[in-house]
């Protein structure tokens, strides 16, 4: 458990630097802390699972892996943050140590043994969160968005904790080898453990924005400052889902039977709410907050079918969206910076992309891969996530959410393209763009990554 | 390892045309679709008439998923792979008097989608089969988007749409019949897997909906055509050549590849409805193409209507049938993008396609009337032309299986002499419009371009037991499948 340590104290660190005059200090000290927590991270990748802090929290390989996206995604949008948060009012200290806070939070998510330490971890990744959408002070959309955010989040946040006492009382135990245990061995258990594990999974899935407890999505990611829903879009959603499939995986695969159903309607609610309603969004941000719905329904429909294909699924699956996202939400920023000198209104809707290939075709290439990555077309990751999602659930054999699943990617297709349509056929009025060096660094890891492990997907599936 | 160089001799020459040079681009081009020109060539004088698959490769990719990256040639690849070599040179060299900004990336994009169809056409490995499928929508669809007509890009976006939502259907089904294959390994996804693979009728009907709904889309077969005449017409004239020469083609192969030998008792059932769809096709779009007045839309529609022929004798399961498809594919290939370099050579002269406002166009060019003649006529299916074998083998076949779709299938024949004719006339005799009074005869590319294309419609037509022959041995070891 070296990465949660570390991470709290070098977070400290971080935000003590923030006494310095010199703020120059503080993104390659951050880099850094995160370079070095992500190696931390894999040192014990060989050695058997293990249990940590009076087994409250676990740790093997899948909760490895999952950290090390976790990480590698906060590595990629805190490089991209240079140049953003420079402006006069904002505090950057307080941001980078409260980035690497909410990171403690999401990796004690990933590998909480204890109901306990999940409620601790989703508190943690969920401040951070609400501190982070309202950062954006004088923007009264970032402080409606923030309340917003903490009001429902608070909400879901206290049914959560509801249904954990409930488990409590149905099992007399928050751990989760216990709850295994005590489904296996009480084949009809009292109404108390279903009510539990449907209110902590509410909770849950309203922190993934699954429909129908998506509606604060849009709102939060639009109003949000683009670097920070960045961060929630991958970050909160890896977390998040990691979290669902130890708990259905881990404690109540007994009662699969009894929650399959509800998961599969959230699944079909979420699929549709996700993709019909980002078909008429305007704005690019607004669109990417509904893609980021449909794609919490897709890992759920992985989670629904629960086959030993499901596990390296949404591994695989959380990778390629966190990596497609970040790259999307990188160009919009290079670009809303270009053109929100000239006109709020375009900054971040679709227009903001016309012209794009001709003014600078990189960025137009990376727009482009990670959009046809997001809606599953061959050679990229995203194609191959979605392949071992579909496998997993053909595997299981319910066919009828295979087919809904397949309309829903086909509109997919349909609102990804109008970026690339914007990008290479439509005429802009784009100025010269300047991508900083370090920008254009991230955007073109996150490109490779994309297409390679969409050439050779076997390299990270043989993994977990 | 002749047919992986086939694969990636076209990826190599793409991206070396990336980043050269926009005014070297084309010739760079032309040498690596040459260059693949000569090795089909050598893979065509190496291959032996029998059924199974030769110059195999086949190394493991996903091993975790059973997913093989191989390939190989038998009779039925043999042909389109033939096709696509053959045509991809003379498209390119149709374009060289005409320039297109951005040449490099133009030329790439031609020289990608030339891979992934021979991808396409030589994988053996089910997933590979699809991802090629796939991969070859992307260049096109760029070709057709970027550098396409004013209605562009609308119009190219519900093709795409269209047709990934229908290989979306196909990659469920490849997916189920994965999961029923069992081999000491675990799953596998080599299509010869799937050959053995006996389904019950009803999940048979299932799947044979979810292959039909892919390559009916492709192909296209009426009612999901409408995405086809608009793509056609607002597309660059190679991107057009591209769709409808070859790219077509996919769906007629997939169709034999996975529907014929799979789905028996799917084909039982639902085999004479797809019949049906395919002559309601012919029929509607010979009507249609004979009320059109844009040249180019109406070569569009006269495929629609050649396709469905297509269609409907491979669904009659019948050898005549499936082997008068794959000759009529080779013929149609030829002569459509014949046609449609001319209706090109046309506009770039006159700027109009309307074939009311030319005419007269004879008098000066002797050339251009011979090429054009010869081209119309294969099309028309006049004997002695390539089109004239496969349009019989296909409407025996037809007529071996359904007597009356045989006869309705039969109105092709007038149809289409009616519109093609119509179509020279109106715009090659008669008198002179304002638009074609200065007519400039054929330039040494133009005639590059059309004397290999008259030569195969010759070719084909007098001697097409050279090709017959090829395919035979291939084609009823796969019927034998269906008539266990």
């Amino acid at each position: 458990m070296l990465p949660i340590v570390l991470l709290s104290i070098l977070g400290l660190v971080v935000l003590f630097l923030g006494f310095q005059k010199s703020k120059n200090l503080l993104l390659p000290a951050t880099l850094l802390v995160l370079v070095v927590v992500l190696v931390a991270n894999f040192l014990n990748w060989n050695d058997a699972p293990s249990l940590y802090f009076k087994s409250m929290l676990f740790e093997n390989k899948l909760t490895m892996s999952f950290s090390g996206i976790v990480l590698l995604s906060a590595l990629l949008i805190v490089a991209l943050t240079r140049g953003f948060i420079d402006d006069e009012s904002a505090q950057p200290a307080e941001y980078y140590a409260i980035m690497l806070f909410s990171v403690v939070g999401a990796i004690m998510m990933i590998g909480f043994e204890n109901l306990i330490m999940l409620f601790l971890g989703v508190e943690i990744l969920s401040v951070s969160m609400y501190v982070l959408t309202g950062s954006d002070k004088k923007n009264l959309r970032s402080n409606e968005a923030a309340l917003k955010y903490f009001l429902m989040g608070a909400f879901a946040t206290g049914i959560m904790l509801f249904g954990m006492a409930l488990l409590y009382g149905a099992t007399g135990s928050f751990n989760v080898t216990a709850l295994k245990a005590y489904v296996l061995t009480n084949p009809t258990p009292s109404v108390m453990l279903y009510a539990g594990l449907l209110m902590l999974l509410i909770g849950m899935l309203f922190k993934v924005s699954a429909a129908p407890f998506h509606f604060w999505t849009p709102d939060v990611y639009d109003g949000a400052p683009t670097i920070f829903t960045a961060f929630m879009s991958t970050i909160v959603k890896t977390a998040g889902f990691a979290a669902i499939y130890r708990l259905l995986s881990g404690s109540f695969s007994g009662i699969y039977s009894f929650w399959w159903v509800t998961m599969a309607a959230i699944t079909v609610l979420t699929l549709l709410a996700g993709n019909v309603t980002a078909v008429y969004q305007q704005s690019f941000k607004r669109m990417m907050a509904y893609s980021s719905i449909s794609h919490a329904g897709y890992l759920l429909l992985s989670l629904t079918a629960l086959t030993s294909q499901s596990q390296s699924a949404i591994v695989f699956y959380s990778l390629a969206y966190s990596l497609a996202t970040i790259s999307a939400f990188g160009v919009l920023m290079v670009l809303a910076k270009e053109t929100g000198v000239r006109s709020h209104e375009t900054a971040e809707s679709f227009e903001a992309f016309n012209g794009l290939g001709k003014k600078n075709p990189l960025l137009a290439f990376v727009l482009t891969v990670s959009m046809l990555s997001l809606a599953g077309i061959p050679l990229t990751a995203g194609f191959w996530g979605k392949f071992f999602v579909f496998s997993s659930v053909v595997e299981r054999g319910i066919t009828w959410l295979l087919i809904v699943a397949v309309f829903m990617s086909a509109i997919g297709v349909y609102y990804y393209f109008r970026a690339i349509i914007a990008a290479y056929m439509r005429e802009g009025e784009l100025g010269a763009i300047k991508v900083p060096t370090f920008y254009r660094l991230v955007l073109i890891a996150t490109t490779i990554i994309t297409l390679f492990l969409g050439l050779f997907p076997d390299l990270l599936r043989g993994l977990v | 390892m002749l047919t992986l160089s086939l694969i990636l001799i076209p990826l190599f020459a793409g991206v070396v045309s990336l980043i050269t040079k926009n005014n070297s681009a084309k010739q760079l081009a032309l040498i690596g679709a040459v260059v693949e020109l000569v090795i089909a060539i050598v893979v065509y004088t190496q291959f032996q008439p029998t059924a199974s698959h030769q110059f195999g490769f086949s190394y493991p990719w996903i091993k975790s998923a059973g997913i093989a990256f191989a390939g190989g040639i038998d009779g039925i690849s043999l042909l389109l792979v033939m096709l696509t070599a053959f045509l991809t040179p003379l498209i390119i060299l149709s374009t060289f008097r005409q320039p297109y900004k951005n040449a490099s990336t133009f030329y790439a994009l031609i020289l990608f989608m030339q891979s992934a169809l021979m991808g396409v056409f030589t994988a053996t490995d089910a997933f590979l089969f699809y991802l090629f499928f796939e991969a070859a929508l992307i260049p096109v669809y760029f070709l057709a988007a970027v550098w396409g007509g004013e209605n562009r890009i609308k119009v190219t976006f519900k093709f795409f749409v269209y047709t990934i939502f229908g290989s979306l259907f196909m990659l469920v089904a490849l997916v189920y019949l994965y999961y029923q294959t069992t081999s000491p390994q675990g799953h596998t996804s080599e299509i010869s897997a799937f050959y053995k693979l006996a389904l019950d009728a009803q999940k048979q009907g299932w799947i044979f909906w979810a292959f039909f709904i892919a390559f009916a889309i492709k192909m296209p077969v009426f009612p999901f055509h409408t995405w086809q005449p608009d793509t056609y017409t607002e597309s660059p004239t190679p991107a057009t050549m591209l769709l409808a020469g070859i790219m077509l083609k996919m769906g007629v192969y997939g169709v034999i590849r996975f529907i014929l030998p799979i789905l028996p008792l799917g084909l039982q059932s639902w085999g004479t409805t797809a019949i049906v769809l395919s002559v309601i096709g012919i029929v509607y779009g010979s009507i249609i193409a004979i009320q059109q007045r844009d040249m180019k839309r109406l070569i569009a529609y006269s495929s629609f209507a050649h396709v469905g022929l297509m269609s409907a004798g491979v669904f009659s399961q019948t050898l005549s049938g499936v082997q008068g498809a794959l000759i009529q594919m080779l013929a149609h290939g030829i002569n459509v993008v014949g046609l449609f370099f001319i209706v090109e050579i046309i506009f770039s002269r006159t700027k109009t396609r309307n074939i009311e406002q030319l005419g007269g166009i004879t008098q000066r060019t002797p050339n251009l009337t011979v090429y054009f003649m010869i081209l119309m006529l294969g099309s028309v299916a006049l004997p002695l032309t390539n089109g004239f074998v496969g349009e019989f083998l296909l409407l025996r076949g037809v007529y071996e299986s359904n007597v009356w779709m045989g006869a309705i299938a039969g109105t092709t024949i007038i149809l289409g002499a009616v519109y093609m004719l119509r179509l020279f006339q109106k715009s090659m005799f008669g008198n002179k419009s304002s638009f074609t009074e200065h007519f400039a005869d054929l330039s040494f590319s133009e005639r590059a371009v059309l004397l290999p294309l008259t030569i195969m419609v010759f070719w084909m037509g007098l001697y097409p037991n050279s090709f017959l022959k090829l395919t035979e041995p291939a084609v009823s070891n796969l019927l034998q499948m269906i008539h266990y």
